[in-house]
């Protein structure tokens, strides 16, 4: 259990590197989203990415040097808020042994103990009150693999969509199944990363939602890649995004 | 027809290609998906209370934890243990080794048909076809054992070794391969069948053999869980006992014994407990009237002594052989255990197998996980399952002269080295990160979708697209503060 902080004045954004490259709009989103809870949002110019590609694949050196260059890029004392639970997961339960014995663990420690997943952020820190301008929707959601079992996130992004008025949301049947992404697991065994979202894709239409929410851009990727490539209707978006367009019209 | 597509895949190379054929075989993942939601259902069933499913499981990790941390120390105990009960002790340093004393002793006593509980470890060293180039017939007795011993195929389950069969492969199993049966696919009538062969297979059987669930060091005492009643016979009914077991599976004291119990059968199959509960320390006593009238012990080491040796990967020796992360993984669920070409499937194959086989051989099998932590989550003893994985990708990729772990560097490849050495760079250096992710949401799109990996990508998905600027330039434009 991650202990709750105060509502800070200032934060910091992490935006992530599969934002930076595929999905700028919900990092902007996100950082909207929070500016609107009225606290400061600053985003550093030296961040990157989290480590996690070359932490997962058996390359702790190169990941650390990537994880030292955040840890040094986010100096002051403020939270850390990040817009992946699987971003969020590496950097909180993955630095602490990424730098187990190394000359600044005790600053990396730190560092991991000010990270947050933006939903859960929104919903136990801002405790953020949505107000529904939206027409009429049924959604549906796809948590992370990390995000619930790395950073605990599992009914925060629901409760936010559950608020909204004219929202209908409808949870998948298999809600912590692995939709097959994995980082390099995808390109690697093709075959079997297939096959899982595969059943993925089939789980969200079986909702009958018009639009697949996620906080993580590594299943988005995932999923929209697989739901346009079998031609199975519905968009997949940042669940930042989707709250921004519909509580304060973007 | 499942098996035959089952059996092929095991001959493939690799694990992405013997996947691949499982994967084809639709009535094969159906038959993995049915019972592995229905194993999951059971077990969640029995682990309502996420509080109390904690501090169980916090009990059963710290148990095992401290047996680990004195294994030699209780290995030795459980031998003075054992030998003052009247159990004859051996050690067994590799496979082969294991093999030729149980052929040994079985030899010494004139055993000519051997009745065999269920044991994984008897299935790691290949004891059946061993055997039988030394005319010894070993009969499994464990129904699921019974049928894939029919089929001359291995378990796709360390619990459930017959999941990838339907009733009606049984029921034409039982057809072809007993005299006298005629096909029905009723499961009480193939279990009625089963039994009456392995009632005359019992009473013929000139030694029995088993596994071991947990040894208690203290009292010198086997400790053996099953739900047919074919453990008790095999270990009581014929003359000689043969316990054969890993040597981690030793624990401290008789109190550690319940609490793993409880977890291992809650975890195993969904059971508060199993319908039979062995305990085994000696042979028959004087005045008794039945019970084997000797009982040998096996310790196999088969590198576990060299796992033990790193402080992390020891981890995999907490394991107490549940399956319910083999239960609980996107991957084996799909793939069924064949594909994996080990005597131990799924997760915890996964971590065990590349470092008892060596990373030459099973070096692919740690990269068979999309790293998604169901089987970390639901671990009884709380081994960190992915984090070992991620430690055997990294052995397996750095020449390392100094690394414990069998066959270290065999899947380095000097281009993986240049890849991440160049990603380190891009990502490390502010200037480089600005400049990439300008260049690739510039021109990233128009990269053509045949190179290599995104290949692989676009097998099922459409090509990722670039966005036209990324977030680091766009946050300037939107008046966030920037430092
Ligand atoms: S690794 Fe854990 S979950 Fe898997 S078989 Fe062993 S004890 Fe059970």
């Amino acid at each position: 259990m991650i202990p709750i902080p105060e509502k800070p004045d200032t934060f910091y954004f992490f935006g992530t590197c599969l934002i930076d490259l595929f999905y700028p709009e919900a990092g902007l989103a996100g950082m909207e989203l929070l500016r609107r809870q009225g606290i400061r949002v600053v985003f550093p110019s030296g961040q990157s990415c989290c480590g996690q590609p070359a932490r997962n694949c058996g390359f702790a050196e190169e990941a650390r040097a990537v994880a030292r260059q955040q840890v040094q890029s986010f100096p002051k004392p403020w939270p850390i808020v990040v817009p992946s639970g699987s971003c969020a997961g590496m950097m909180r339960e993955h630095y602490p042994e990424l730098f187990a014995g190394e000359a600044d663990e005790a600053e990396a420690r730190a560092f991991a103990g000010r990270v947050y997943e933006l939903t859960w952020f929104l919903v136990h820190v801002c405790k953020i009150a949505l107000s529904d301008r939206g027409e009429p929707v049924r959604v549906t959601f796809h948590g992370s693999c990390h995000s619930q079992r790395e950073m605990g996130v599992r009914e925060e992004p629901r409760a936010l969509l559950r608020d909204l008025a004219n929202v209908t949301f409808v949870d998948l049947q298999r809600p912590a199944e692995c939709c097959g992404f994995g980082g390099t697991f995808s390109v690697r065994l093709p075959a079997v990363s297939g096959a899982m979202v595969a059943d993925k894709v089939a789980d969200i239409a079986a909702t009958g939602a018009a639009e697949v929410l996620s906080g993580d851009c590594g299943c988005l990727l995932n999923i929209s890649g697989a739901m346009a490539k079998s031609g199975t209707p519905g968009r997949a978006r940042h669940i930042a995004e989707f709250l921004m367009e519909r509580c304060y019209g973007k | 027809m499942g098996s035959n597509l089952a059996t092929s895949a095991a001959t493939a190379p690799d694990f992405a290609a013997r996947a691949s054929i499982a994967l084809a075989d639709d009535g094969l993942r159906r038959k993995f998906r049915r019972a592995m939601d229905g194993l999951m259902t059971k077990r969640a069933a029995q682990f309502p209370d996420p509080e109390a499913w904690t501090s169980l499981r916090a009990r059963g990790a710290a148990i095992r934890r401290r047996s680990l941390a004195r294994l030699p120390q209780l290995l030795e105990q459980l031998e003075t243990r054992c030998r003052a009960n009247g159990i004859q002790v051996h050690w067994a340093e590799t496979s082969a080794d294991a093999d030729r004393i149980i052929q040994g002793i079985l030899t010494d006593h004139g055993v000519r048909t051997l009745i065999k509980g269920k044991s994984m470890v008897s299935e790691e060293i290949h004891l059946n076809d061993f055997l039988a180039e030394h005319s010894i017939s070993a009969v499994e007795s464990d129904l699921g054992e019974f049928v894939i011993q029919l089929a001359h195929e291995t378990p796709s389950h360390i619990i459930m070794p017959c999941i990838h069969k339907s009733k009606e492969d049984v029921a034409t199993l039982f057809r072809d391969h007993i005299p006298n049966q005629a096909y029905t696919d009723d499961v009480d009538a193939l279990t009625a069948t089963a039994r009456r062969v392995l009632r005359e297979q019992f009473a013929g059987a000139d030694a029995g053999l088993s596994g071991v669930n947990f040894a208690i060091a203290e009292t010198g005492t086997l400790c053996l869980v099953e739900n047919e009643g074919n453990g008790r016979l095999s270990t009581t009914l014929p003359p000689l006992h043969v316990a054969v077991m890993g040597l981690e599976k030793v624990v401290e004291r008789l109190e550690d014994v319940p609490p793993l119990l409880s977890l291992l059968t809650r975890s195993a199959t969904g059971q508060a407990i199993t319908t039979y509960v062995n305990f085994i320390s000696s042979p028959r006593k004087e005045g008794e009237q039945d019970g084997p009238r000797e009982v040998h012990l096996v310790l196999l080491d088969n590198g576990r002594t060299r796992i033990f040796g790193d402080p992390q990967l020891q981890e995999t020796l907490a394991c107490i052989r549940c399956g319910a992360c083999m239960n609980h993984c996107p991957v084996y669920t799909r793939v069924g255990g064949h594909a994996y070409d080990a005597v131990y499937p799924g997760p915890i194959g996964k971590i065990l197998t590349p470092q008892i086989d060596g990373l030459a051989t099973a070096g692919d099998l740690p990269h068979a996980s999309s790293l998604c932590g169901a089987c970390g989550e639901v671990c009884p003893v709380a081994i960190p399952i992915p984090n070992l994985l991620v430690r055997l990708r990294g052995e397996a990729a750095h020449q390392n002269s100094a690394s414990t772990v069998m066959g270290a560097g065999a899947r380095h490849s000097s281009v993986e080295d240049w890849v991440w050495r160049g990603w380190r760079l891009m990502h490390q250096v502010p200037l480089f990160y600005r400049v990439a992710t300008r260049v690739l949401t510039r021109i990233g799109n128009a990269m053509p979708a045949s190179l290599p990996m995104l290949n692989a990508w676009t097998s099922v998905r459409t090509k990722p697209r670039f966005a036209r600027r990324p977030l680091n330039e766009l946050v300037r434009s939107r008046g966030f503060d920037h430092e």
